[in-house]
């Protein structure tokens, strides 16, 4: 079976030969004082001394509240096709979740001079921006209702929220498995832990423009709704949204690098075909719930709304609601099904 | 529970060959791919495609139980990392199948999940829970872990204003903390100074012995290997082809692997010389031609030479470099009462050494004849390379030494009680 010399020995000279170097090894126990020579019953060796020294006993595993599968037999096989998503497992390492959201945000801003600032002036130079271009010289203010136009800043700003969190989720969380394949490489744990952690994480800049929009609304003296208590619905669509798409993006990434290409400009595309800058009153009536297949659509329509307090678009946010769900869907069962693909081609 | 802890069932992990070429595929390519895909499928399943695939691992079964420390040997490319990544879930196998009944955790790398720009103290939550720890197992650790890695001071310093040492200390002692009842740990003590490798080896002595984890240890240290293992499995390209008890099979890969190494050494013969060496060769205890001699056995090197002109005056020499190319030992016949290339002749010289004092390692011999006054008749540097190996027979019983001397002699130490009185202090 064996294509090299091997020579085997018989019991006796191991036996003889293992004696004469007991004798040795003896001495050199002895002659050194340290040593990782193990005797039965007995604790004399240098390795338990320091390992006994790091305090008290470890409680045995029986002790541990919950196990990542204990008493579960694991099958190891190839799959194919489509993978269903395994929620008891996801469950299990929510924990992990939390944890790679919390580095995420702390990461973030590291080694930036202006850190968290950030958050508050990439949304404010955009709406700066945006009115002075779109508002004032493309005239756009003037297509919102007649009590909105001296408030135009603040109406950007209300469709920028989402924008800038969906936009962000999907640029970062696009390229999220293969900025992280070190992780995918060397370690497993529910891979959809990845994206969802990248664009969870964004959810703090959106709490921090929330403040600064806040602010903005004292200024001009918008009173918001009393619908918006809808607000964290809307959010909870927008993430989802984000996800799906992100899901989707990420998996797509990982086998073809020229997503890396594709997404920037598709952000930029996106932002043309969702109300941030112009109320939806422009697009043709008959075209409307069309449009409404763009998920942004219906979620900043229905910031706009529960904000200022103009008609709730029920129907454009359900049309938004079911895209969200069919490309949420469709991304975790794309992610799963190259998910066993990931480690090998990251 | 009788069955098994881990079951593997002809596993097996194929890599298209083209791998290559596809790690960076385009969308084009793939559209191109996908209008030339019924073609591809059809060589394939007429088997003209069978060449584009490398199977990493293949037809691997073996069963390991509860308890076991496991060690798995074989060159670089032979399949371990490959069997280890699926076991650890992070690949898919291709064929075959492997049931683990426990809980899993694999280390893979050390300090897998590391932020650079996260403190000390921050990078063991993420590490710790990354491997698998809930957060309450990691708070109810975090001293012990803190105290392992040594990092006290610096636990709100950004690992990356770490030490090298410092990184890979903490590191480790997150994985080292870890409680499952399968440890998967892939050539990860191939960080960090001796002194702490042989503190993660005790941590996972402690782990398998005292608890009664399984352990399943990739490593190219066979002293590691010899010291935790019992059972080890050897792989070759990408197949089981030995297991059973450590000794033995990391015996068989030693050999096995020492292909390169030279233990017998035949040079061009050059005539104008007044004396040349015709062969030399190691051997071990038994007389057989070796590459790998053990530690605290007897050894010999033996060498042929051709005498062409007396040389009253000539002694053979030996030396013997470690890895790292310094000088370790040096044996010659200077001052012996022998005439031995007094006259024409071929000679056959061995040097014998009872007891192998070498500590485990790779080592060259450079050998020569020499005659004093007027240097070097023929000499060859480091013509012959060997391995001291540590394969204790018994477990018990190994190389140990602390300090990392180069050689370990044998000395005879005598004790007697002292009858006199003790000095008493302040007299």
């Amino acid at each position: 079976m064996l294509d090299c010399g091997f020579s085997t020995r018989s019991i006796h000279s191991v036996f003889t030969r293992h004696s004469s170097r007991v004798a040795l090894l003896d001495r050199l126990a002895m002659n050194d004082g340290i040593t990782t020579t193990q005797r039965p019953n007995q604790e004399t060796s240098l390795l338990h001394a320091a390992t006994d020294a790091l305090g008290p006993e470890r409680t045995p595993p029986a002790a541990q509240s919950t196990d990542h599968g204990a008493n579960v037999e694991l099958v190891i096989e190839p799959k194919s096709g489509w993978v269903a998503v395994d929620f008891r497992e996801l469950w299990l390492f929510h924990e992990l979740l939390w944890f790679l959201v919390w580095r995420d945000i702390k990461v973030r801003y590291k080694q930036t001079v202006l850190g968290v600032a950030w958050a508050v002036l990439v949304p404010v130079f955009s709406v700066t921006i945006f009115t002075i271009i779109f508002g004032n010289f493309a005239k756009l203010k003037y297509e919102l209702p007649a009590e909105l136009i001296a408030v135009y800043p603040v109406y950007v700003y209300a469709g920028l929220l989402p924008w800038l969190f969906f936009s962000n989720a999907i640029s970062v969380g696009g390229q999220t498995l293969v900025s992280q394949r070190q992780l995918l490489t060397k370690i497993y744990f529910p891979r959809l832990f990845v994206p969802t952690a990248t664009v969870t994480s964004g959810l703090v800049d959106m709490a921090i423009s929330f403040g600064v929009f806040a602010v903005m609304m004292a200024i001009y003296g918008v009173v918001p709704s009393p619908r918006i208590v809808l607000l964290p619905l809307l959010i909870l669509l927008a993430w989802a949204a984000s996800l799906g798409i992100a899901f989707t993006l990420s998996a797509l990434t990982v086998t073809y690098r020229d997503f890396r290409f594709v997404i920037p400009f598709m952000v930029q595309a996106w932002q043309f075909v969702s109300p941030v800058v112009y109320p939806t009153t422009i697009v043709p009536e008959r075209y409307r719930y069309f449009y409404a297949l763009n998920p942004l659509a219906g979620i900043i329509e229905g910031f706009r709304s529960v904000i200022f307090g103009t008609p709730f678009p029920w129907a454009m946010l359900c049309i938004s609601t079911l895209s969200t769900a069919a490309l949420l869907v469709y991304g975790v069962m794309y992610f799963r099904k190259t998910e066993r693909r990931f480690a090998d081609i990251a | 529970m009788n069955k098994p802890i881990i079951t593997v069932e002809n596993l097996g992990k194929a890599y298209r060959l083209g791998q290559q070429e596809e790690q960076y595929p385009t969308f084009r390519d793939a559209l191109v791919g996908m209008a030339k895909a019924p073609l591809r499928r059809f060589q394939q399943l007429s088997g003209s495609g069978n060449d584009e695939l490398f199977w990493a691992v293949k037809d691997v079964s073996f069963d390991i139980n509860r308890g076991e420390v496991v060690g798995l040997i074989g060159r670089n490319g032979a399949g371990k990392s490959t069997l280890l990544k699926i076991l650890s879930r992070i690949t898919e196998p291709t064929s075959g199948r492997a049931v683990l009944r426990g809980r899993v955790a694999s280390l893979l790398e050390v300090g897998t999940g590391f932020h650079p720009e996260l403190s000390g103290r921050e990078n063991i939550y993420l590490n710790g829970s990354i491997l698998g720890m809930k957060k309450v197992e990691i708070d109810r650790k975090f001293d012990e872990i803190v105290a392992f890695a040594e990092v006290e001071q610096f636990l709100d310093t950004p690992v990356k204003r770490y030490s090298s040492g410092m990184y890979v200390r903490l590191a480790f002692a997150v994985a080292a903390h870890l409680e499952p009842e399968i440890l998967i740990v892939d050539e990860v003590l191939a960080v960090g100074d001796a002194q702490f490798q042989k503190k993660c080896l005790g941590k996972m002595q402690e782990v398998s012995t005292g608890e009664g984890r399984t352990v399943l240890f990739v490593s190219h240290n066979m002293s590691a290997v010899t010291e935790l293992c019992q059972r080890a499995l050897m792989f070759r390209d990408g197949q089981l082809v030995n297991s059973g008890p450590t000794a033995n099979v990391v015996d068989e890969y030693l050999q096995c692997g020492s292909s390169d190494l030279k233990h017998y050494f035949e040079p061009k013969i050059d005539e104008d010389r007044e004396a040349s060496l015709l062969s030399a060769a190691v051997h071990d205890s038994s007389g057989d031609s070796v590459a790998v001699v053990r530690f605290g056995e007897p050894w010999s090197v033996t060498s042929s030479w051709e005498v062409r002109r007396p040389l009253p005056l000539a002694s053979a020499s030996l030396r013997i470099f470690d890895l790292s190319g310094r000088l370790i030992l040096v044996s010659n016949t200077v001052g012996l009462p022998t005439a031995f290339f007094e006259n024409p002749g071929r000679r056959d010289v061995t040097c014998s050494f009872p007891i192998n004092v070498l500590r485990p390692g790779q080592y060259f011999l450079t050998i020569g004849l020499w005659v004093r006054g007027r240097g070097a008749i023929d000499e060859h540097e480091r013509c012959i390379s060997f391995h001291v190996s540590d394969l204790p027979h018994d477990p018990e019983y190994t190389y140990t030494a602390a300090g990392n001397p180069a050689a370990v002699a044998p000395s005879d130490w005598s004790f007697r009680n002292n009858t006199e009185p003790a000095l008493t202090g302040g007299v």
